[in-house]
């Protein structure tokens, strides 16, 4: 019927782009476009406002903002490409207007420039290690990369060896390349990870947030066992502490805590350094 | 008396050779071909056209295709697996909401959401949303659209029965309208998991 058919198409709002500050903190999901705070005023609930002529044309004042991780740019708007809590973070200092992102909770990790990760090496070819950070491709890690290393001094790294670095190159176009020293020459806790502890995966937003600075859980951890701990940010975690029981126990929290809320982690801790 | 042409010795014989539509522009079904099978007649062939899995698969992978931003992953294969647990009806719809559920989970850059939304034409012209099996079975058509979150559009469409053109743009508008609810409900379940955290 011809009514049926108009009644469904009004009820079709498009949806229409909204301001990204009116979002913060809020599930966006893919497909969703996201206005800028200076494009707000032109953009009137009815969309048809009148913009008042400004006689000093070109004074428009430009912000230039960031776009982070789940956000591309799409004309003069963002659309989100990646489903996740919608964040905002202020410049420090100086113009701009500060960064946007989208906080995602996934598991697969995409290399990006400058991330310090977990890898293990699965080749070893003349003078490049194969190391595999959970990517599409695995990275490669020259044996001159490593602090104190030259032509005649190789660094001990065998196949199957865990190895903390960062990534120099990492985008989709190129094979990712990761070093175990800083721009300094120094390796400022990267190389090779020692013997015995136990590697585990978790997801990434679960790292970033044990990253976080004053994570309450890492501190709360620290209190129970003495331990060793390496955060990758491809979602790899290696702890060490004294016994095989109690890096068991430790894996099995920092896995758990990611669906816990704070309380029932206070009770697991209370109830783990009684015992 | 007839003459006999004795081909199979100066003419190779084919063993079977499969071809896949190529292009956007051609839509074909998948078809494959086996030569020769027979040895008494001079020539022989066997041509199987339209399986039925492979083509729900090709609808589901262009459907994702059209909706991935795959420019953000060179070189790199996105592999989908889907496993029919039960088929009460709309199979391929389920499977499309599927994709598109797994996709987000993985955080697979994508530039709108789709979902599948099936409509079946009994004989009296009545229209079902969301037929069950039996429903399916007694249909004059069954009629199932992808449908994209930005702006409704219709991303595929895969038909099987008689209908009229009206009675197509009217399975459109009724399917355009029930997707609403499909996305309110991805809104609502994706909120729910992030709640959480």
């Amino acid at each position: 019927m011809a009514e049926a058919a108009s009644v469904a198409a009004e009820s079709l709002a498009g949806s229409r782009a909204r301001a990204a500050r009116t979002v913060l903190g809020q599930v966006v999901l893919p497909g969703e476009e996201l206005l800028l705070p200076e494009q707000e005023d032109a953009e009137g609930p009815g969309g048809a406002v009148e913009r008042p002529l400004s006689l000093n044309a070109g004074a428009c004042s430009r912000v230039r903002v960031v776009c982070g991780p789940g956000l591309r740019r799409c004309g003069d708007r963002l659309l989100v490409t990646k489903c996740g809590r919608l964040r905002h973070k202020e410049p420090g200092s100086g113009s701009g207007g500060g960064v946007y992102w989208v906080d995602s909770q996934q598991k697969r990790y995409v290399p990006v420039k400058g991330d310090h990760v977990i890898g293990i090496v699965t080749a070893k070819s003349g003078d490049i290690f194969k190391v595999d950070v959970g990517g599409s491709e695995p990275a490669s890690l020259s044996y001159l990369s490593f602090e104190g290393a030259t032509k005649r001094n190789r660094p001990n790294v065998q196949v199957g060896d865990l190895i903390y670095g960062q990534f120099v190159v990492a985008n989709k176009d190129m094979e990712p390349e990761m070093v175990c020293i800083d721009s300094c020459g120094r390796a400022n806790g990267m190389g090779v990870i020692g013997q015995d502890g136990l590697l585990f995966k978790v997801t990434l937003g679960l790292i970033r947030k044990l990253l976080a600075p004053d994570c309450e859980i890492i501190q709360e951890v620290g209190k129970l066992y003495p331990l060793e701990i390496v955060f990758g940010m491809n979602g790899r975690i290696w702890v060490k502490a004294k016994t095989i029981q109690q890096t068991l126990i430790l894996a099995n929290i920092l896995e758990a805590c990611e669906h816990m809320t704070s309380d029932q982690r206070k009770q697991i801790f209370s109830r783990l350094a009684e015992s | 008396m007839e003459e006999e042409m004795h081909t199979d010795a100066k003419i190779r014989a084919e063993s079977g050779t499969g071809s896949s539509p190529r292009g956007s522009g051609c839509s074909l079904r998948h078809f494959a071909c086996e030569q020769n099978l027979l040895s008494r007649p001079d020539g022989s062939a066997s041509f199987l056209q339209g399986v039925a899995e492979k083509s729900r698969e090709r609808l589901i992978r262009n459907t994702c295709e059209a909706v991935v931003l795959g420019t953000l992953h060179p070189r790199t294969s996105i592999t989908v697996v889907l496993q029919v647990v039960s088929d009460a009806g709309s199979l391929l719809a389920c499977c499309l909401n599927a994709a598109c559920m797994a996709l987000v989970d993985a955080g697979v850059p994508m530039r709108a959401l789709f979902c599948g939304i099936t409509c079946a034409l009994d004989s009296d012209g009545t229209l079902v949303l969301d037929p069950t099996s039996k429903q399916e079975k007694e249909a004059r058509a069954v009629l199932t659209f992808a449908l994209d979150s930005v702006e409704r559009k219709l991303l595929m469409s895969s038909t099987k029965g008689l209908y009229s053109d009206t009675e197509l743009q009217q399975c459109l508008a009724a399917a355009q309208a029930a997707s609403q609810h499909v996305f309110r409900f991805y809104r609502e379940s994706l909120q729910r998991r992030y709640s959480k955290s």
